[in-house]
Formats: structure tokens, C-alpha cells, sequence
């Protein structure tokens, strides 16, 4: 699997405040979340995304509150990756739960201007900026995270699991 | 080789002798937590992928504490999601207004997370449990959902940190003066993804209260989880409590840990966490002249009968200032009550201060108490991210109790002492 898209580079300890703020708590749909995406951070930010863009952002992306909230605002933005430096994790158990691609990589924010196309390559973790014509390879993924990834989620894992205690 | 208490709690509720950091597992919970804004995507996740069992009806809560008394409609749809949820699976354990607080200081104080316990909440403060010698972290409705019907969860064994405190605290240094001096020492990602265990003289010597404080706030330093190995203290807590056995681990002798701070306390200050980040722990005599127009007294952090005395102490006799609203409250109904009753209540309403009905409201910047463009507010919650409490043009400074009360007096940032 392959995704493509335009990146926008934040810095370092973006909190879940900062990407989806309280006020806006009390709804899980995934579209009214988008449209309050980063909002705290980049009031712009919901008008100028586009479906299939990347977040690339510098260390402990995601830090501070549970809120799964936090998530769903970035997939309702339309919003196709995060790759980080480092990743809160709360945030990452998050996202590998529920299907959103999250890849850490050293120094990929580094890499990166807003603006640039990135191309990521899922199976070999290999992050290419095409603009700049610069790579670089993403830390492996755990294969017991895998298997929930391959699976669909941890909710389509718990399925599997029941069926297969059942027979 | 020897296991840290984490290392002991995640085998033994793996099926494993001995389990080692990075080892990932598959942990039978002891018990569940779920909230206002984090339970009702779980429930809807449930029904979504039909999955309708509840692993153990004894072992779920479902707490409104966030945005409860609700603050407008959706609130009130959200709480009504748990209610009904509750009713129809028979979950024992559902806090309707009256019994609802805030999660983290009810649990204890109902005896419904206890040492040795492997626990999971859907709210990122879920690690306060870790005070009463429980591995107890925060995840979210997913994982919520999944342990709800399975009794379950994946974890990666956390790396320890030991953190040692020892010496002689000055006046007016609490448990959270330590852990905003702790974080400021090792940063909001210095712990990230490892267990903090606390150790030494000075945390022997704290009421349960304050570790509960220590170890709520971990999460702002990236931890797992934060862990005190139970005692004496621990036991004269639990015992009266207790709505079923417990157990007490220790850390062996010989049990690794991928780095130990120690820190003697002597010469450590009231601490004040400065914008925007809980990392940013300034001893308060390095503060300056910061001029405040709220202070809030409550959240997981600092909302219990201790923290309100220490406040009251402080506060009494005296009037908040004319330019500040200060704002109470209590994190239980039975906090509520031991503080009406023992007159620290009154003594806050006398000062010109609001008491209000338990909630998290203000700390996330909910309702009951948001802060407008450009205020500043002096806090005893744990988070002072940009907009945090309301307002992204407003700031937020984290303090102890004392110096909340103190400062509401003072109407600038002060010690204590400075209004005695």
C-alpha cells in the first residue's frame, strides 16, 4: 500500500488540545471534529487541508489528553498519515486501533517543508519527499501491531478473536 | 534476574513467570473506567461491531464527570448514553449526579481500584491509580471498548524509571510541587511510554493524597504510568475500603531500570509549571510579577479533602482579591460533605470564593470556569497547554493548593507565606 499527498510540517509536543480542543468534546462525528482539526494550533488550518494530505511533525506528537477525539478530527480533516518523530502513547494505541497510518521516523521532520509531496510506502516504511528528492525508512511496526493493523482495527481483531474462541 | 513492581503486575496478569520491557502482551484487566466524553464512542463502537457481552459487570465504571451536571444538550445525551448502557447490561457501577465525581479521586475512595490491580480508563489521567501500588495507565474508547467486552488489553511492558526522593521537604512543598520538579527535570517526553516508579524517605512519609497527585501527573511526562510500592500507609487506606482482595508487589533488589534520578529535596521551592507546557517548573521565587484574574482549586490533581484544607489554611480570615474569581471544587460528593462539614467550605465562601459541584469543568476548559482571550489563571490541575482552559489567547500557571489560595489572596503569584 502506497499513499501520496501534500505534507504539513508541525513542530514538536503537539498536544490533543492543540488538535482537537475540549469545547468541541461532547460530538464523535468524524466530520464536525475536522472541521475544528488543529484549530487552537492553525485557525486556517480545517479551510486550507485537502482529503489525502500528510502531517509531518517533530517529537511526542499527539501528547496529553485520551481523547480518541483527537484522532477523528485528523481522519474527518481528510487527513491520510501522521508521521512523527515520536508519538504520545496514547495517541498511537489510538490510532493503531482504529486504522489511521502512523509511522515514526528520526529525523523526518527534518526532512520536510509544508507544501512538499510525500510518498509513503507502508509494507518497507520507506518515506520519500519527492519534492526535495530525499528518503528516509521508518521504524518497523511490532508484528503483534500488525496483526491488529491487518485485521482492520483492534474492534474487527476482538471479532476475529471471538470467533475463533467460539469454534 | 529480579522485576520491578510494574514487571510483577504485568506477568502476573499475562500467564507469564517473568516478563520483560518491550515484551508485548495480552493483560486480564481488574478493572475498567469509562467517562462522559470517552465512554459513549466506546459504547457506540460496541454496538457498531456487535459485540455485546461485559466481561464482568462488578469491574466497569462508567463516571460523567467531565462535562457533568451537563452543560448543554449533547452533554445530556452523552451522560444519557452511559445510563442506558449501564441499565441494560446490569453494570453495577454507574455514578449517577448525586454519586459522580471526578473518576480518578472516586475510584479510590470507593474502594474500586486497589493494589496489585491492572487497570485501564479511557482518560489519560488513569495513571493516578498507581499511588495504591496498581500498573494502571490511560488509553482510549477503543481500547476501552475492547476491554469492556473482552476483560483484555495490549500492552507493551514499560521500560522503569526510578525516581528517589530524599531529605527534608521546606514548608508548603507538597507532592505536587515534586512532580512539576520532576517533570520540569526530565521534560514532557522524558518519560514517555515507561512506568515512573517514586521510591525514597519523602515518599514514605506522604499521605496517600499526594502520591495519588505524583502519580496523576506521569502522563505529562510521557509515563505510562506512575507507581508507588504499597505500605503501612497504603494498608491503613485500602483496608476499610476494599470491595474485594488485593495484593501488595515490591520491586526486587535486583530489578533494572533504564535510569534512576535522584533528587534531594532540600532545597526545592513551591514549584509553578509556567505556559504552555506542565514541563516548564519554575521555583515560584523566579516567577516575577504575574498578575492573575482566576484560581482554581479542584481537578484529579489537587480536589481532595487534603488539598482543600491546605487551601482553606491559608485562605482563612482573609478576602480574595477584588480583581480575581476564585473558583472550588471539590472532586467527590463525600469531599463535598468532610469539607462542609469540618467548615472549609465556608471558609472558601466567606474569602469571596465560589464553591461548585464536583466536575473536571474548568481544568480542560469544559464550562464552569473558562478563561476569555488575553486572562491568566493560576491552577492546581495538570495541564497548561495553549487554550487548555478556555480561551487560545489565555494562560495557565500550575501550582499546589497553597499557593492557589495564596495567590487568589494576593492577586499575583505569590508563596504562601507572602500573605501570612
Amino acid at each position: 500500500m502506497t499513499t501520496q499527498g501534500r505534507v504539513w510540517v508541525f513542530g514538536d509536543n503537539i498536544d490533543t488540545d492543540g488538535i482537537i480542543p475540549a469545547r468541541y468534546l461532547t460530538t464523535f462525528d468524524a466530520k464536525e471534529l475536522g472541521a475544528h482539526c488543529m484549530e487552537d494550533v492553525d485557525p486556517e488550518f480545517s479551510s486550507k487541508v485537502k482529503p489525502g494530505d500528510v502531517l509531518v511533525a517533530g517529537k511526542n506528537f499527539g501528547c496529553g489528553s485520551s481523547r480518541e477525539h483527537a484522532v477523528l478530527a485528523i481522519k474527518g480533516a481528510g487527513i491520510a498519515a501522521v508521521l512523527a518523530e515520536s508519538f504520545a502513547r496514547i495517541f498511537f494505541r489510538n490510532a493503531i486501533n482504529t486504522g489511521l497510518l502512523v509511522l515514526e521516523a528520526d529525523g523526518v521532520r527534518g526532512v520536510f517543508d509544508t507544501g512538499d509531496t510525500v510518498r509513503v510506502d507502508v509494507k518497507s516504511g520507506t518515506i520519500v519527499n519527492e519534492t526535495k528528492g530525499r528518503s528516509l525508512t521508518a521504524k518497523p511496526v511490532p508484528a503483534f501491531i500488525q496483526e491488529i493493523l491487518d485485521a482492520g482495527g483492534l474492534m474487527e481483531y476482538a471479532k476475529k478473536k471471538l470467533q475463533t474462541d467460539a469454534r | 534476574m529480579g522485576m520491578t513492581i510494574t514487571e510483577k503486575i504485568l506477568a502476573a496478569h499475562s500467564g507469564n513467570k517473568q516478563v520483560r520491557p518491550d515484551d508485548l502482551i495480552m493483560a486480564k484487566v481488574d478493572f475498567v473506567m469509562g467517562n462522559d466524553v470517552t465512554a459513549p464512542l466506546a459504547i457506540s463502537q460496541l454496538k457498531k461491531y456487535g459485540l455485546g457481552g461485559v466481561f464482568d459487570l462488578s469491574r466497569v465504571a462508567l463516571v460523567p464527570s467531565h462535562f457533568s451536571p451537563p452543560k448543554d444538550i449533547k452533554a445530556a445525551n452523552n451522560v444519557r448514553v452511559l445510563r442506558e448502557f449501564a441499565k441494560e447490561k446490569g453494570i453495577v457501577n454507574f455514578f449517577e449526579l448525586g454519586a459522580a465525581g471526578i473518576e480518578h479521586a472516586l475510584l479510590p475512595e470507593q474502594g474500586l481500584v486497589l493494589p496489585g490491580d491492572l487497570v485501564i480508563g479511557a482518560d489519560s489521567h488513569t495513571c493516578t491509580y498507581g499511588a495504591l501500588g496498581a500498573f494502571s495507565t490511560g488509553v482510549g474508547s477503543t481500547d476501552l471498548a475492547y476491554a469492556i467486552a473482552m476483560g483484555e488489553v495490549w500492552l507493551k511492558v514499560p521500560p522503569s524509571l526510578k525516581f528517589c526522593y530524599e531529605g527534608k521537604r521546606q514548608p508548603y512543598v507538597y507532592g505536587k510541587d515534586l512532580i512539576l520538579y520532576t517533570i520540569g527535570h526530565v521534560g514532557v517526553d522524558g518519560a514517555l511510554y515507561c512506568a515512573m516508579e517514586f521510591v525514597g524517605g519523602v515518599i514514605e512519609s506522604m499521605s496517600i493524597q499526594e502520591r495519588l497527585t505524583m502519580c496523576n501527573m506521569a502522563i505529562e511526562a510521557g509515563g505510562k504510568s506512575g507507581i508507588i510500592s504499597p505500605d503501612a500507609t497504603t494498608e491503613a487506606f485500602v483496608k476499610p475500603r476494599a470491595k474485594r482482595p488485593y495484593s501488595f508487589y515490591a520491586s526486587d533488589e535486583d530489578a533494572e531500570y533504564e535510569r534512576i534520578y535522584e533528587f534531594c529535596v532540600d532545597g526545592i521551592e513551591p514549584q509553578v509549571a509556567l505556559p504552555n507546557l506542565p514541563s516548564n517548573a519554575c521555583p515560584i521565587s523566579e516567577v516575577g510579577e504575574v498578575k492573575i484574574d482566576q484560581a482554581f482549586l479542584g481537578s484529579c490533581t489537587n480536589g481532595c479533602l487534603e488539598d482543600l484544607e491546605i487551601g482553606a489554611k491559608v485562605i482563612k480570615g482573609k478576602r480574595v482579591h477584588s480583581d480575581v474569581r476564585l473558583i472550588v471544587i471539590p472532586a467527590t460528593p463525600t469531599i463535598y460533605k468532610d469539607a462542609m462539614e469540618k467548615g472549609i467550605l465556608k471558609t472558601f465562601l466567606e474569602a469571596g470564593a465560589v464553591v461548585s459541584t464536583p466536575t473536571c469543568g474548568p481544568c480542560l476548559g469544559g464550562y464552569m470556569g473558562v478563561l476569555g482571550d488575553g486572562e491568566k489563571a493560576v491552577s492546581s490541575s495538570n495541564r497548561n497547554f495553549v487554550g487548555r482552559m478556555g480561551s487560545p489567547k489565555s494562560e495557565v500557571y500550575l501550582a499546589n493548593p497553597a499557593v492557589v489560595a495564596a495567590s487568589a489572596v494576593a492577586g499575583k503569584i505569590v508563596h504562601p507565606d507572602d500573605v501570612q
